[in-house]
């Protein structure tokens, strides 16, 4: 018989019991909410006179709304403040812990989770937010949900889900430098499709991934659901456990070396069954940048934007319309591609090593007249940290502004987002028509060195080239 | 119990286009409220300034419709619940269409809003037929899976739990939930992180 893999033990542990359409109670061992799909949760279950019924497995922050010039209160925009207040207002009624800015933990709700050591091995994690699988890089099985779903774990801990396929996805051989994690989903979802996913758990595995640090398989993770897949991970390791230990919901002590041999337990058997496997060449996986409205529209920043009358029937419709809404050319290389706006951060890349990444890069020279650029942090560990290794001087040097840690223009609720026509260079997660706050705002996805890159020079280039 | 939801009959509304997102359907600027009051007219609101009337939630042919006809991987993106609201309190009961993404599936689910997939060929006879006429009627109906209309009649694809959910009236999943009583309790216990690692 064949062996189990992660997704299968961990979903029958949580199995409450099956129903007879064929799906699962299954049982949520970690709920985060923040302050965009929770408050019409509370309500609801208001008015079905519940309470809370595991309050200490949900945890909450405010990320979307919250503005990143200062988090001072009250919030200028009155609708983020009565979110606000309805967010703190249903926490502390329900004894749910709540990360804001005056304790000092708060962040993006994908970035504070794995840095408190709530994200673990093992777990089901839902949040009403797509980018939840982003937990999956801890070897956890970890979901996005929508506000009635939010709802069931408030009142019942459960939700009612079919069990995915599997398909595992082996990165093999070795990055080349200057390219990133980001770079390898991009070219994942280029090759498999932003709908490839839909119905699977996608494994990330291979050489690349082993080699990877945690920050970086959660950059993977974060964008599974870009390609469809509403859940990713990848199997715990010992760099896994070693970021877990000492962080401050992590087991301590004894527990901790009983937690690492369960966490071991749980990593899909050497000769575990999969649905599906693919195999990509991390050898050839180059910097990449998207240049349409979907996130599987990307090409290597060497290559020229594919024509229209070489793809396939039912995809030259979608190129067509993406060429119409971004204003690019078939034909053109991408590089060279001009910039007005720069926007470092977002769960996918606002993590430390990302923004190390594009000091890096930052400090070779100035911001291009013209561009503006940010820096958001993803948390304020995150810009804790990054003050202490001196990085919001060097971006600050380099003409970028440095901000206070949120969600901020990935998708524009607070006050920062694109105007017009703008052409953004941005390391955040979706390239959708409108996405960065204006109704015809342009967004060009790439790694956080390659956003500092095309800052510094207005356009589109190689980061290589500066590295 | 919620309501049983064993067909769905009202006039359609053909929306061509694939991967259509959840930031198309409702941007993220309409979700600054702790309310899903409202958000029907702003469904689309982006598309439709921009198609400056001729989108087809703004035609007259299709006023009126309860039936949103879509292509590939309808609502891909956010998890968002809201744009699934939106189209809820803009009059839409059921979406039939090539295929949608997981989560926006879910969410429907949740609201009694049927997501049923039809083949490529017949989804585009669908598309073609009310476009050309339409003011004729459409059934969903879930109990026998297929699609009525003037055109013709379909096989519709409905994911089995949902399309349970649906006809037992189970979809407002909270109460099936409760159901399994001090069985979560019992699967709580049971997990070593909650317990210190100590089982």
């Amino acid at each position: 018989m064949a062996g189990r893999n992660l997704l299968d033990k961990v979903w029958d542990l949580h199995a409450v019991r099956e129903l007879p359409g064929g799906q699962t109670q299954l049982f949520i061992g970690l709920h985060l909410i923040h302050e965009v799909t929770s408050p019409q949760a509370f309500a609801m279950l208001r008015e079905m006179s519940r309470e809370v019924r595991f309050p200490s497995r949900t945890f909450a922050t405010v990320d979307h709304i919250i503005p990143t010039r200062s988090h001072a209160r009250p919030l200028a925009d009155p609708l983020a403040e009565a979110m606000l207040v309805a967010l703190e207002r249903n926490t502390a009624a329900a004894g749910i812990p709540l990360f804001d800015p005056a304790s000092g933990k708060q962040g993006i709700v994908h970035v504070i989770g794995p840095e408190l050591g709530l994200t673990q091995p093992g777990m089901t994690i839902a949040c009403g937010d797509s980018h939840t699988s982003t937990h999956g890089a801890f070897g956890a099985v970890a979901f996005g949900i929508g506000t009635s779903q939010v709802r069931d774990v408030l009142a019942s801990q459960c939700l009612l889900l079919s069990r995915p396929k599997v398909r595992r996805i082996e990165v093999g051989g070795k990055l080349a430098r200057g390219v990133y994690a980001k770079d390898v989903i991009l070219s994942i979802i280029r090759a498999l499709g932003v709908k490839g996913g839909v119905g699977f758990a996608y494994e990330y595995a291979g050489p690349v991934l082993d080699a990877m640090s945690v920050e970086e398989r959660l950059t993977v993770c974060n964008m599974s659901i870009e390609g469809g897949a509403r859940c990713g991970y990848v199997n715990p390791d010992a760099l896994t456990f070693e970021y877990l230990r000492g962080r401050e919901f992590a087991p301590r002590g004894d527990a901790f070396e009983r937690a690492v041999q369960w966490w071991r337990g749980i990593a899909s058997d050497p000769d575990a069954h999969y649905d599906d496997r693919v195999a990509l060449d991390g050898d050839r996986v180059a910097p990449s940048v998207t240049w349409g409205i979907n996130p599987g529209q990307s090409v290597g920043v060497d290559e020229r934007l594919p024509r229209p009358a070489d793809a396939p029937d039912a995809e030259r419709s979608g190129l067509e319309e993406a060429y119409g809404y971004m204003d690019l050319r078939a034909g053109e290389p991408v590089a060279g591609t001009p910039i007005d706006v720069a926007f470092i951060g977002s769960c996918t890349n606002g993590r430390i090593s990302d923004l190390r990444e594009a000091a890096r890069v930052a400090q070779l020279g100035k911001v291009a007249p013209g561009v503006k650029a940010l820096v958001v942090p993803g948390s304020h560990a995150v810009a804790q940290q990054a003050e202490r290794e001196g990085l919001p001087e060097i971006f600050r040097a380099a003409g970028f502004e440095w901000r206070e840690p949120g969600c901020s223009m990935c998708l524009a609720m607070n006050p920062d987002k694109l105007v017009g026509r703008e052409m953004c260079a941005s390391s955040s997660n979706r390239n959708f028509k409108g996405r960065q706050g204006s109704p015809t705002g342009r967004t060009l996805l790439m790694s956080p060195a390659m956003v500092a890159a095309a800052a510094l020079r207005g356009h589109v280039i190689d980061v290589r080239e500066l590295l | 119990m919620a309501e049983r939801i064993e067909r769905i009959v009202g006039r359609g509304c053909v929306l061509r286009g694939d991967d259509i997102d959840t930031d198309r359907v409702i941007p993220a600027r309409f979700l600054r409220c702790v309310t899903f009051d409202g958000l029907g007219e702003h469904a689309f609101e982006d598309d439709r300034k921009q198609a400056k009337g001729d989108h087809p939630l703004d035609v007259a042919r299709f006023a009126g419709a309860e039936i949103l006809i879509v292509g590939r991987n309808f609502g891909c993106g956010s998890s968002r619940e809201h744009a699934p609201q939106a189209l809820q309190r803009r009059g839409f009961r059921a979406f039939l269409g090539a295929s949608f993404a997981e989560i926006f599936a879910g969410n429907c689910t949740a609201l009694g809003l049927p997501c049923a997939t039809l083949e490529a060929a017949d989804l585009a006879r669908l598309m073609d037929a009310v476009e050309a006429d339409p003011e004729q009627e459409i059934t969903l109906d879930l109990e026998a899976s297929r699609v009525h209309c003037r055109a013709g009649s379909f096989a519709a694809h409905i994911a089995p739990g949902a399309r349970e959910q649906l006809l037992q009236g189970s979809w407002n999943a909270t109460a099936v939930l409760l159901e399994a009583g001090e069985r979560i309790e019992r699967t709580a216990a049971s997990l070593p992180y909650l317990s210190g690692f100590e089982t």
